[in-house]
């Protein structure tokens, strides 16, 4: 019944860290991680959702972030790229620390531009695909490139056309409006207009929970097919038995803390109650 | 009947031997307050829904202030009202400018049309689903740019049908400009109608013209509705 030994983040007592200072010394400039996630903090009015969480990622990693629903990893995920905004904690890219300054109300990324060039090198793929309705299927994957990176519009749609290819997708869909797609379709599209950013690293947020089932695996496949292609990739996901294949950390969350992490095996030799308890529940 | 066409027809099409009349002076006064308030109203939706109250605030006044009272009083305000004010008469510029009663109808039309498209266009945005607005963030979308590659070109597809709506309550509106003596479709059938006693031909004709305005402006906005709006899905007649 050892719950907590196994491979706890660097803060283990859960302080709330406020003074993240500390330890960034020790980390930023000689790291060999690509992005390193450092003891986030985030909190909703009383509900404490992440309680100093980190993460390291090297280049070509699959990270899983499993774990309950409410346990965090999504709102952990959603803060790498600060589309929610943590109140305490650091987020490094190739050495380079995101600033972050204090406000009333909490913290706010202190340089606008350096947010804006994060998030240019990560690329995210939503649970309800979040593709732009009134746009066709090629403008969705030529914009961010177009209007963000300013890629020449040929450029930009060749790019386009060929990502489509690469997803399954057949070149007739590029004319046509997200809606018309089915989710499975919406979801590899959402995955070519990521790729099309081409990002150092990508962002999955639970990218199959809000597909029918028998369309799942055309979109996991592709998945797999970049995890075998050595693209960095973090990823929310209830899919176990796909975690388990392509995943090389797993890192398993639990009311706002990393309970345990290690390698995909972890999912097969769970050492804390906790993990066993998901795992039994989820895989029967 | 005739008679009435020989005498008048001119003068309820174009021209009534000195000025722009009629029909011409109808679509005028229609295309004049559509646009400039079509203009208008852009900035101020996004100020509506803006999250910082000294951009809202003003906005929502003004609105509420507009769509709170009748367009005729508001056309009285403009071509009476404020010329009755002896610092609008002393300022040169105001002046001229109110002088002209058809100035002082196409301020108060558009005012008028801009607070209702300021509050359509304002509702099309707070339609956008946010998921939408959260992948252009994540995309590094932000700034004018959002608004100038998203929120704005999805908000005017969305708000197409209740603007439409707009557009036709407005060329109906444009018939209380006989009140300030601009010579509309109205007033050229108020003319014919004194002129000659034929009231039920004289207005008859009007709302001839009314429908066949309408008609047009409907098949206009349905030919937009179906080339803009199919992104919303195939289940959409």
């Amino acid at each position: 019944m050892n719950q907590t030994a196994y491979a706890m983040p660097a803060n283990p007592a859960g302080l709330r860290s406020t003074r993240p200072e500390t330890h960034a010394r020790s980390a930023a400039g000689t790291s060999l991680h690509k992005l390193q996630v450092e003891d986030l903090h985030k909190r909703y009015g009383d509900n404490e959702v992440l309680k100093g969480v980190s993460l390291h990622a090297s280049s070509g990693d699959v990270i899983s972030l499993i774990g309950t629903s409410g346990s965090g990893k999504s709102t952990m995920l959603r803060c790498i790229n600060f589309l929610e905004q943590p109140d305490a904690g650091r987020i490094t890219l190739d050495g380079q620390t995101i600033a972050m300054r204090q406000t009333r109300g909490g913290t706010t990324v202190a340089d606008k531009a350096q947010l804006q060039s994060l998030r240019t090198r990560l690329a995210m793929v939503f649970q309800h695909f979040n593709l732009w309705s009134h746009m066709s299927v090629l403008d969705n994957i030529t914009m961010a490139p177009r209007q963000v990176l300013g890629v020449p519009a040929r450029e930009a749609e060749e790019r386009a056309r060929a990502y489509l290819d690469k997803v399954g997708l057949p070149a007739r869909v590029a004319e046509q409006y997200p809606a018309f797609l089915s989710g499975g379709q919406q979801q590899r599209v959402a995955i070519a207009r990521a790729l099309a950013m081409e990002p150092e690293i990508i962002l999955f947020d639970e990218p199959t929970s809000a597909l029918d089932p028998e369309l799942v695996g055309e979109v996991l496949k592709v998945i797999q097919t970049l995890a075998e292609e050595g693209r960095t990739m973090i990823m929310v996901t209830h899919e176990m038995g796909f975690a388990r294949q392509v995943s090389s950390q797993v890192l398993f969350l639990h009311q706002g803390r990393v309970e345990e992490q290690g390698s995909a095996r972890i999912l097969d030799n769970p050492a804390s109650e906790r993990l066993q308890q998901f795992l039994s529940n989820r895989l029967k | 009947m005739i008679e009435l066409l020989q005498q008048y027809g001119q003068a309820f099409l174009w021209s009534d031997g000195y000025n722009l009349s009629g029909l011409a002076m109808t679509l005028w006064l229609l295309v004049a307050s559509i646009v400039l308030g079509f203009i208008l109203s852009l900035p101020l939706a996004i100020a509506r829904v803006s999250r910082n109250r000294l951009l809202r605030w003003p906005v929502q006044f003004y609105t509420y202030l507009f769509r709170g009272t009748p367009l005729y009083i508001q056309l009285l305000i403009c071509y009476t009202g404020l010329y009755s004010l002896e610092a609008v008469r002393n300022q040169p510029l105001l002046d001229g400018f109110f002088r002209e009663a058809i100035n002082c109808t196409i301020l108060a039309f558009v005012l008028n049309t801009c607070a209702y498209t300021v509050e359509i266009f304002a509702g099309a945005i707070r339609n956008i689903p946010h998921g939408e607005i959260e992948a252009a963030h994540a995309y590094g979308l932000s700034g004018w740019r959002l608004y100038v590659h998203l929120i704005i070109p999805s908000a005017l597809r969305r708000a197409l049908p209740q603007y439409g709506n707009e557009v036709i309550l407005m060329l109906h509106a444009t018939s209380l400009a006989f009140t300030a003596t601009v010579p509309d479709i109205l007033k050229v059938a108020r003319d014919a109608n004194a002129a000659t006693f034929m009231t039920f031909q004289a207005f008859g004709i009007a709302a001839l013209l009314y429908i066949l305005l309408s008609f047009l402006l409907v098949g206009l906005f349905r030919f937009a509705e179906r080339r803009w709006m199919t992104f919303l899905g195939p289940t959409r007649g």
